[in-house]
Formats: C-alpha cells, sequence, structure tokens
C-alpha cells in the first residue's frame, strides 16, 4: 500500500490489465496528447503504443465500433475527456451494447467499457459540467460506476476489464486530486458493493461521486461544530446499487441525506430516497433530503457557480435540517475546485 | 462466372424465398408477434454477397435481415421458432424477427435502429486488423441508412484505419415508404459516396444474383489483399409492403404507381435467375420445382418443431440480465 491519487489509480489499473490481458485496448478522441487524459492513460501508452488509439471525431460510430469489437474478443476502454459528449453515443450503448445479451441470447455479450470525466470549475459551462450516470443508470444491461477514491476505482476498473458486462464510469473532474492508500497488486471490486468512508451513528449521508468526499468534509463540519455523528456512505456504482448498505446504515441513524454531483428530478438522489421509502420506511425518523444541482444548466460566472454545486456547507444544513436543528453551519469549507486553474 | 455452381446461387435464393412466404402465409394466424421486414424481393442481394463469403467471416445486418440470417447459415428452426417466440428461435423468443443471429455461422447480430450494425462491422473488421487475421467483416443495410451520420462516420473509420470490411448497401429505393427522390440529393448515386471518403465502390444489378455474386467476389478480393474497404451497392424491388406480409395492392398503398409495380416485380431475381440458367442449359424447370417442393417439405417440419417448441418460462423473465 502507498498513496496514490485518483488518475495514478486508473493509469496503474489500466496498465496491469493490459499486462494480463492482450485484448483491451485503449481509444478516444485526443488520447495520446500531452497529459493523457488528465494522466490517465500516458502510462499506458508508453508500454503499449500500438493498443491505444487516438481516432476520428465520431462518439457514434465509435461506440458501436467498439461493440463490434468486443463481439470479436477485444475489450475496449474508451475515454471520453468530457461525458457531455456521450449523449452522442447512447444509441450504441442503450440500444445495443446495453440489450446484446438479453436480446441476442446466444451467450455473447459485448463488455465495453468507457471512462468519462465531468467538468468542474474554471467556468466548464453548461455543456462541460453535467454528470450523466443517472441517464445511463437508468437502462437494464449496463452498470455504472461512479466511485470517489482511488482505491475504490482500481478495483473497480479491474472488474470491469475482466467481466462481461458494459460500464459506464463517470469521473467527476475534481476527485483525479483525490489521494488514499492503493495496494499496489491487481485487484478486483464488485459492482453493487458500497463501502461507509466514515462510520456514524446520527444521521446517513449517501454520496454519489465527489460528493461521497464533499460529504466527508460535511461529517467533519457536524463533528467539530455541532457534535453530530455523520455516517458517509460512497455506493461506488450506481446501477448496481447496494440498497443493504443503506438499509442498514438508515436502520442505525434513522436519518438519510443523499448528495448527488446532478440533478434532483428522477436522478441518483431520487433512487435511493425511493429504496428508503419503499425497504427502510420504519427506519426513517425524519423526511429524506436530497442535496442536488439547481435546477439550471452549470453557470460560468465564478460567483454563479460557486452557488451552483452543492458544497461541505450544504450537506452539513441539510443534515441538520433532518434532525430538526435550527443551529447554522458557520464553517466555511473551500471549494473542491478552488486550486484549479484551468482552462480544462 | 468462377467460383460456386451457379445453381447453387438459385437453390439458396428458392430456399429463402420458400421461407419468407411460408412466414407470409402463416403470419395471418396472428401467431407470429413480431413486427416483420420480408426479403422478398431482396434475396440476390443477400445470397450474392453471403456465397462469395468464407464461414470465418462475419455479417451484421439490419432490421430487414431474414435473408442474411439464412443465407449465411442460420437455422431454419431458430428464425421460424423465434418468429413464434419459442424457446428453440435464435434469441429464444426476447430478439424477434429484427434481431436474428447466428454467430455460429458468423451472422453476428441484426439491430432495428437504422446504421448501428454498420459501425459494429467496422469495430469487428478492426478487430480482425487488430489480430493480423485475413477474416472480413461485411454490414448489409438499405438506402435509408446512407442518410444517417453514422454510415459517414463508419465509412471515414474504416477508410482512415484501411479495415477489412465491405459496406452492402440494398437499394429499394425507399425508406419505408418514403422515396428516394425526398430524401436526397437529385442525380445522387449512393455508391459514388464512397469516393468521398478514398473507398473502392461499385453498382451492380440487385436483381441479378449473378450480378451481385461477381461484385462481391471483387469486393472480397479487394479487402481480402489488404486493399481497404469496399462499398458494394445493388439495387432491388421491395415485392411487399415496408413491415408486413401484404403487397402494396392489399394494402391499398400508392406512394408507387400500379406500372412501377409490375415493372419491379418482372425483375424478380429467382425468376430470372432461372430464365437464364434453363437457357444456359444448366438446369431445367423441373429441377426448379423439384427443389421448390423439396424446400417446402422441409420447411413443412420446421414450421411444426417450431409451434411445439415450448415458450419461454415467465420465470426465466430475467435470464439474460445482469
Amino acid at each position: 500500500m502507498r498513496p496514490l491519487k485518483y488518475n495514478q489509480a486508473i493509469s496503474e489499473a489500466t496498465v496491469q490489465c493490459m499486462q494480463a490481458d492482450p485484448n483491451i485496448f485503449v481509444a478516444g478522441i485526443g488520447i495520446k496528447d500531452a497529459g493523457g487524459m488528465f494522466g490517465t492513460t500516458e502510462e499506458a501508452n508508453e508500454l503499449f503504443p500500438d493498443r491505444v488509439f487516438d481516432i476520428p471525431n465520431c462518439e457514434n460510430a465509435f461506440a458501436g465500433i467498439t461493440i463490434g469489437a468486443a463481439a470479436m474478443g477485444k475489450r475496449p476502454l474508451v475515454v471520453h475527456p468530457r461525458n457531455d459528449f456521450m449523449f452522442l453515443a447512447t444509441d450504441q450503448l442503450l440500444n445495443l451494447a446495453a440489450k446484446w445479451k438479453y436480446m441476442y441470447q446466444n451467450g455473447t455479450s459485448v463488455p465495453v467499457v468507457t471512462r468519462a470525466s465531468v467538468g468542474r470549475g474554471f467556468g466548464q459551462g453548461a455543456t462541460h459540467s453535467q454528470s450523466l450516470h443517472a441517464l445511463f443508470g437508468h437502462f437494464p444491461g449496463i452498470y455504472v460506476a461512479t466511485p470517489c477514491f482511488p482505491s475504490d476505482m482500481k478495483g473497480l476498473l479491474a472488474s470491469a476489464l475482466t467481466g462481461d458486462v458494459p460500464v459506464v464510469f463517470i469521473e467527476n473532474r475534481a476527485v483525479y486530486n483525490l489521494e488514499d492508500d492503493v495496494p499496489e497488486e491487481l485487484y478486483t471490486i464488485p459492482f453493487g458493493k458500497g463501502r461507509i468512508v466514515r462510520e456514524g451513528t446520527d444521521v446517513t449521508i449517501v454520496g454519489a461521486s465527489l460528493m461521497a468526499y464533499e460529504a466527508m468534509r460535511a461529517a467533519e463540519i457536524l463533528a467539530t461544530e455541532h457534535g453530530i455523528s455523520a455516517e458517509v456512505i460512497d455506493p461506488r456504482s450506481i446501477r448496481p446499487l447496494d440498497e443493504e448498505i443503506i438499509l442498514n446504515s438508515i436502520a442505525k441513524t434513522g436519518h438519510l441525506v443523499v448528495a448527488d454531483t446532478s440533478w434532483a428530478t428522477y436522478g441518483f438522489a431520487a433512487e435511493v430516497a425511493a429504496v428508503a421509502a419503499e425497504k427502510g420506511f420504519s427506519s426513517l425518523r425524519a423526511p429524506v433530503r436530497r442535496v442536488t444541482l439547481p435546477d439550471s444548466p452549470a453557470p460560468v460566472s465564478k460567483p454563479l457557480e460557486d452557488a451552483f454545486h452543492p458544497s461541505p456547507k450544504s450537506i452539513a444544513e441539510a443534515c441538520l435540517e433532518v434532525l430538526r436543528s435550527d443551529v447554522q453551519v458557520a464553517s466555511h469549507a473551500r471549494d473542491v475546485q478552488e486550486a484549479f486553474a484551468g482552462p480544462y | 462466372m468462377t467460383g460456386k455452381d451457379a445453381t447453387t446461387l438459385l437453390r439458396e435464393m428458392i430456399r429463402i424465398r420458400t421461407a419468407e412466404e411460408t412466414v407470409a402465409r402463416l403470419y395471418p394466424e396472428q401467431e407470429m408477434r413480431t413486427p416483420t421486414h420480408f426479403s422478398i424481393g431482396q434475396e440476390a442481394v443477400s445470397v450474392g454477397v453471403c456465397q462469395a463469403l468464407e464461414i470465418t467471416d462475419v455479417a451484421y445486418s439490419g432490421h430487414r435481415c431474414h435473408g442474411e440470417y439464412l443465407a449465411k447459415g442460420g437455422s431454419l428452426l431458430g428464425m421460424f421458432a423465434e418468429l413464434y417466440g419459442r424457446v428453440d428461435g435464435c434469441c429464444k423468443g426476447r430478439g424477434g424477427s429484427v434481431h436474428l443471429n447466428a454467430p455460429e455461422v458468423g451472422l453476428v447480430a441484426s439491430s432495428a435502429i437504422l446504421g448501428e450494425t454498420i459501425a459494429t462491422a467496422v469495430g469487428s473488421a478492426w478487430a480482425f486488423k487488430m489480430d493480423g487475421v485475413s477474416r472480413i467483416a461485411v454490414t448489409f443495410f438499405g438506402d435509408g441508412v446512407t442518410e444517417e451520420g453514422i454510415m459517414h462516420e463508419s465509412l471515414n473509420f474504416a477508410s482512415v484505419l484501411h479495415l477489412p470490411v465491405i459496406f452492402v448497401c440494398g437499394n429499394n429505393g425507399l425508406s419505408t415508404n418514403t422515396p428516394l427522390s425526398v430524401r436526397q440529393p437529385r442525380g445522387h448515386e449512393i455508391w459514388k459516396w464512397a469516393a468521398g471518403y478514398g473507398i473502392a465502390s461499385a453498382l451492380v444489378d440487385g436483381n441479378d444474383v449473378f450480378s451481385v455474386y461477381e461484385g462481391a467476389q471483387k469486393a472480397v478480393e479487394h479487402v481480402r489483399a489488404g486493399k481497404g474497404p469496399y462499398f458494394l451497392e445493388a439495387t432491388y424491388f421491395r415485392a411487399r409492403v415496408h413491415v408486413g406480409f401484404e403487397t402494396d395492392e392489399m394494402k391499398k398503398f400508392a406512394f408507387r404507381s400500379k406500372a412501377d409495380v409490375e415493372a419491379g416485380l418482372a425483375l424478380d431475381p429467382i425468376a430470372r435467375a432461372t430464365r437464364k440458367l434453363v437457357a444456359d442449359g444448366v438446369c431445367t424447370e423441373a429441377d426448379v420445382n423439384d427443389w421448390t417442393a423439396t424446400y417446402l417439405r422441409e420447411l413443412d417440419d420446421v414450421v411444426a418443431a417450431a409451434k411445439a417448441s415450448p415458450y419461454p418460462s415467465t420465470d426465466d423473465l430475467l435470464v439474460g440480465t445482469y
């Protein structure tokens, strides 16, 4: 074990999986550019230049191209520098890859793995700062993972590259710099298993992607300023969703706040709230609260952008609200992307 | 013509035609509950191309996939049981008419969404190139697909990466019922689009199985020799309505004139191949009748077996999900 950043963990998982399986290749638009997709593909390109492909601009066709390659036994790892471009790939991923195993029933599957980043900070704006995890999570036949921490990402990416399921990873731009202890050897983490990243007794906070980290910072505020003990859960994959870990936690705390990097309506937070209402109703001692984006596209101007994203403060305030406390949160945690000097 | 025996091409077309006419005859029983796009009239395109391929080559098709499924070697029972929604269907009753597949003979997948399987064929060809094998991927699609962006993205990608893929456009001039005249530039020819992407291309008469076969042989030779992708357009006449067993007349459709329909039906690829082979002394009318009768007898057994196949258990509703 040694500390690794999130992007380094991705790079290490990619390289170790490529060493183990010659059928894995990595492809994406501009993937061979200096910087290597936020440092996630540089080493793969150095070690396996013939298996890392820069490609023409064709998100729609390319999703299908990778499906056709997977049908012949290849294991494509597709990288989108921004997940917003995946709208163009949705037909192939959702109409074909996600339905393949069920619709064709011939024992084959097309385990196409897609990684896509979500912008945040430096005015990334409306079409570079939205997170499509709930959109992909709606459809059976595809796994969607949004792990927040490097050690989880390494194990889940290795699972994806050795499994038989199409997987989409949605990576918030702000998690690339997060660091934790990552085992050096290759290991897998199963989809559908969440992780308690901080134990607590008063309120459960479930956070998708970056919001697991923001929830930990909120828990710190609650502990130091209010003596409240919050339990933080990173579901790691949102489809399949580990319902048990959430239900067990609310059985203990009786209170649930869900924080998400996307909008509330029909979203991840709505799904977790529905699970709690359907299967954990008797555990809840107060209504569930969702901390999500306001109903607007992402703005550019800094004061607007700062107000747009959920923060440790807004998550902590939601926790106090479900605990029926009228105490104000005094702490002003620094914005997670404060140090990001842009441009991309 | 060199290569396959000419009668093989004719017999393969008759095998497909008898199967499709059997489907058409039984369709009104309301037991095949799946929207079906008949391949009647299209047989020469499917057979001419598939006979030029090896079993290790792969093919993809679209919504009008019965002809290609059978021409590539897919089983009749797999098709009929699928149309009846039974467990012996090639998709075990989960796919239906538009998703026929037979990966054991290289018919990897069919899809109802326009252009999806153009990209997948390019991807399979890319896999063959990565592995350094001499296999070829073929994709069958209609003229309607050529307006989709994905076809243009796929042609560009295949050309840039110099991939072993053959694009086969079966052009019947109609997208559902909308003619080319309101969909594509006046005077435009589809096969010439390929040249813009640096892809070798040709136009053949898709009502003439021998022309299609020779065109496909050239395409296969080109691609197998490592000269990059090939685009083959084959024009043919769609004998039935877009979806369903009926003729235009039965549905009282008037989007094609009566004269055009009569002229189109006169181009029938099976009648045409029969006339040629009989005139050339390769076979007789009696041979053709014998083959037809043999296929129809075989189809009686297939239909009986398909109808005897059980429906999937509702306990298995989720089999194939993750």
